[in-house]
C-alpha cells in the first residue's frame, strides 16, 4: 500500500470513528463513553514513544494522574502554593492567588504541567535506552507517587472529591454528561490530530528512523536526544490532557490514576490494540475499558485476566488487534498486485 | 542519654539496623535480577511476585505442612525456583530472538497473574509469621532483634557466596563467558539453553529466599513484593548491573541511605532512593558500576 493510499485510508476510517462518536451516546451511556475516550487519548499518547520512537515507558501514569490532580485543584480551589527554599531560612511558600477555574482552564493548566513533569522526567529517562529507560520511567512515577501521597492539594486517600463543572468560557453548561460528552469527544479529536500530525511530519519520520536505528540516525547528523526529548513531552503533554480530562468527567482525582498500576494498564491497551498502529491503542482501550466494566464483580479476578492477556498478547499476538488487520490486508493487497508485478506494470512495494 | 548529631541513638542505630535489613533484600533481589538479565537480557518484572511466593511458601509449609522456618529456609527457594524453570520453559524462552522490551512486558504479566491469584484466595490484609529466634540483646547504644542480626548476616554471606562462585569457580567461569558470547559457548560442547534455565531458577531461588526471610520482619502479604520490586530497579539502574559486587554493595548502601533519611528528614524516606537515581543518571548514566556501551 502506497503512503497517500495508507493515509487517504486512515482519514476514511478516523471520520467514521467520529460520525460513531457523534452518534453514540443516544444509545451507550454516555459517562462510559467519555471513559474510553480518556483512556483512548491516554494510550495514544503512550503508543507515540513505544510506537514510533520505540521508547517503552512504564510510568505514564504520572502525567496521566498529576494533570487530574491540578486540573481538579484549579477547578475547584484555583490558588496555587509553591514551595521554594531560600538559604538560611528554608522553605517558604509561593503562593499565587487564582480564582477556581473553568473547565478549559483548568484542563489547560493541567495539560502545561504534565508537559513540564514530562520535560523533567524526559530529560533523566533519555539517558538511558530499552529496559532502563522503562525501569528508570517505572521508578520515577512511583516517586510522582509517593510525592501524591504526601502533598496536601491531592487530599491523600481522598483524592479531589466533586471538582466542580462550571460553563465552559462562561457560557456553555456542561452541567450534564451529555452535552459534556461532546467537549470530551472534541478533546479526543484534538489529540489524536496533533499525534496523528506528529507522526506523519518530517519530526515523525526522524523519530521513526531513530526507532529502526538509533546510531544510525545519530551518524546521519540529528540531535536524537533532542528529538526523544520533544517527542516524550509531546506525549506527557497529551496523557496530561487525557487525565485532566478525565478527572473533569468523573468530577474526581484520586491516587488511583498514579499507581504504577495504570501505567501498566496504559501498556496493556496499547499492545492489544497494535503498538506503532494508529487505531490501535484507541482500540485496545474501548475493549480493556469494556472489559473491566464487565468483570467489575469478578474483583481480584480481573487482574488475573489483565496479566493473561498481557502474556497472551505477548507470546502470540504481538501485533495487536489492528496490527494483525492491517497485516492481513496488506497481504491480500499484495497477492492482488503479483500478477501486475509479474509484467512490470505495479509501482514498487512501498 | 547522650545525643548524636541532635538524634537519640537509639532512634539512628535502630533506623541503621532497620536500613540495612531493607538494604539485605535490595542486594538479593537486584543480585538475582543482574544474574538472570546478564544471561537472558531479560528483565524479570515477576521478581517481586517472586519474593512473594517465596514468604507464601514459607507461611504454607509451616501451616499446611508443619514445617518450621529452618526448613522453609531450605524448600521455599527450591520449590519457587522450580516454577521458575517452568516459566522459563513455557513462556519467556520464547521470547529470546525478539526485542528484549516483550519480555518485561510478559514477566509483567505474569506478575498480575500471580498477584492476583494470591490477592483472591488471601485477600491483602497480611498473614503473620512468628519470629524463630525472638529475643535479643542490648548493645549499650540499642537494642538488637537476633533475627534482624541474623537476616543481615546470612544475607550478606549468600550475596557473598554468589559472588565468588560467579566470579571464581569453574561453572561460573562458563556463565560468565555465556554472557558474553553464547554461540561460543554453545560451540564448546556446552548445553547453553539448560544453563539458562537453571540460572533463571536459580534468580528466582534468591528472590524467593529473601521472600523467606521477610516473613517474620514484615507480614505475609499479597502486595509486599509490588512495590519492593520498583525500588530495586532503582537500585539496579544506580548499581547499573555490570558486576555482581556493584549489585551488593548498591543494594546495602542503598538500604542504609534510606534508614538514615528516615531518621534525618522522614517526609523523604519514601522518594529518597529515587531521588539518589536520577542524580546517578544525569552523572553517571551508565549506573555506578555499570560499562559504558
Amino acid at each position: 500500500m502506497t503512503m497517500e493510499r495508507a493515509r487517504s485510508w486512515d482519514l476514511t476510517v478516523f471520520a467514521a470513528l467520529v460520525a460513531l462518536g457523534l452518534l453514540a451516546p443516544l444509545v451507550v451511556y454516555p459517562v462510559f463513553l467519555m471513559k474510553v475516550l480518556c483512556f483512548a487519548l491516554f494510550a495514544c499518547a503512550f503508543n507515540l514513544l513505544i510506537g514510533y520512537v520505540g521508547l517503552l515507558s512504564f510510568g505514564h501514569a504520572m502525567f496521566f494522574g498529576f494533570a487530574a490532580y491540578v486540573t481538579g485543584h484549579l477547578a475547584k480551589v484555583g490558588t496555587v502554593s509553591l514551595p521554594f527554599g531560600l538559604p538560611f531560612l528554608g522553605w517558604r511558600w509561593l503562593v499565587i492567588p487564582i480564582p477556581p477555574l473553568t473547565p478549559e482552564l483548568a484542563i489547560l493548566g493541567g495539560v502545561l504541567v504534565a508537559a513540564l513533569l514530562g520535560l523533567i522526567v524526559g530529560a533523566i529517562a533519555i539517558r538511558r535506552q530499552g529496559i532502563y529507560f522503562a525501569m528508570v520511567t517505572l521508578a520515577l512515577a512511583q516517586m510522582v507517587f509517593f510525592l501524591c501521597v504526601q502533598a496536601k492539594f491531592t487530599g491523600g486517600e481522598d483524592g479531589i472529591q466533586a471538582i466542580p463543572r462550571r460553563p465552559i468560557l462562561g457560557a456553555l453548561d456542561v452541567g450534564n454528561d451529555f452535552t459534556f460528552y461532546y467537549v470530551v469527544l472534541a478533546i479526543f479529536c484534538a489529540g489524536f490530530l496533533i499525534i496523528y500530525r506528529t507522526i506523519h511530519s518530517p519530526f515523525g519520520q526522524v523519530l521513526k528512523a531513530i526507532r529502526e536505528n538509533e546510531a544510525r540516525a545519530i551518524s546521519l547528523g540529528y540531535a536524537v536526544s533532542r528529538f526523544k526529548l520533544i517527542a516524550f513531552v509531546i506525549s506527557a503533554a497529551l496523557a496530561g490532557l487525557a487525565g485532566a480530562t478525565k478527572a473533569m468527567v468523573f468530577q474526581l482525582a484520586s491516587l488511583t490514576d498514579v499507581t504504577w498500576q495504570m501505567s501498566g494498564e496504559v501498556v496493556l491497551m496499547t499492545l492489544v490494540g497494535g503498538m506503532g498502529t494508529v487505531f490501535g491503542p484507541a482500540v485496545g482501550a474501548a475493549i480493556i475499558i469494556w472489559m473491566q466494566n464487565y468483570l467489575a464483580g469478578f474483583g481480584e479476578w480481573v487482574l488475573v485476566i489483565q496479566g493473561a492477556i498481557f502474556v497472551v498478547a505477548v507470546l502470540v499476538f504481538r501485533r495487536g488487534i489492528v496490527g494483525e488487520l492491517v497485516a492481513f490486508v496488506r497481504r491480500r493487497t499484495a497477492k492482488a498486485e503479483e500478477p501486475a508485478a509479474a509484467i512490470g506494470l505495479a509501482k514498487p512495494a512501498a | 542519654m547522650f545525643e548524636l548529631i541532635g538524634v537519640p541513638p537509639q532512634a539512628l542505630f535502630g533506623q541503621l539496623l532497620l536500613g540495612l535489613i531493607n538494604g539485605a533484600f535490595y542486594a538479593l533481589l537486584s543480585l538475582g535480577l543482574a544474574v538472570i538479565f546478564g544471561l537472558m537480557n531479560v528483565i524479570n518484572f515477576t521478581h517481586g511476585a517472586q519474593y512473594m511466593m517465596g514468604a507464601f511458601c514459607a507461611w504454607m509449609l509451616l501451616t499446611y505442612v508443619g514445617i518450621p522456618y529452618w526448613g522453609a529456609l531450605v524448600l521455599a527457594p527450591i520449590i519457587i525456583g522450580l516454577t521458575g524453570v517452568l516459566i522459563e520453559r513455557l513462556f519467556i524462552s520464547r521470547l529470546y530472538h525478539l526485542d528484549h522490551l516483550y519480555g518485561l512486558l510478559l514477566t509483567f504479566g505474569l506478575a498480575l497473574i500471580v498477584e492476583g491469584l494470591f490477592r483472591r484466595e488471601y485477600g491483602i490484609s497480611g498473614l503473620p509469621y512468628s519470629n524463630p529466634i525472638p529475643g535479643g540483646t542490648n548493645l549499650g547504644f540499642m537494642f538488637l532483634p537476633w533475627y534482624r542480626g541474623w537476616v543481615v548476616v546470612f544475607s550478606l554471606t549468600v550475596c557473598l557466596a554468589t559472588w565468588f562462585v560467579i566470579e571464581k569457580t569453574q561453572l561460573g567461569a562458563y556463565l560468565r563467558a555465556a554472557t558474553e558470547r553464547p554461540d561460543l559457548v554453545q560451540a564448546f560442547g556446552i548445553n547453553v539453553p539448560r544453563m539458562i534455565t537453571l540460572t533463571y531458577g536459580f534468580g528466582v531461588g534468591l528472590a524467593a529466599l529473601a521472600g523467606v526471610l521477610a516473613a517474620p520482619i514484615y507480614s505475609v502479604n499479597p502486595v509486599m513484593g509490588a512495590n519492593l520490586i520498583i525500588v530495586v530497579f532503582a537500585v539496579v539502574v544506580i548499581g547499573g548491573m555490570g558486576s555482581i559486587m556493584g549489585s551488593i554493595v548498591t543494594g546495602f548502601g542503598v538500604g542504609v541511605i534510606e534508614g538514615l533519611t528516615k531518621v534525618f528528614y522522614p517526609e523523604a524516606s519514601n522518594t529518597v532512593i529515587f531521588i539518589i537515581m536520577a542524580v546517578v543518571l544525569m552523572l553517571r548514566p551508565q549506573g555506578l558500576f555499570g560499562t559504558p556501551r
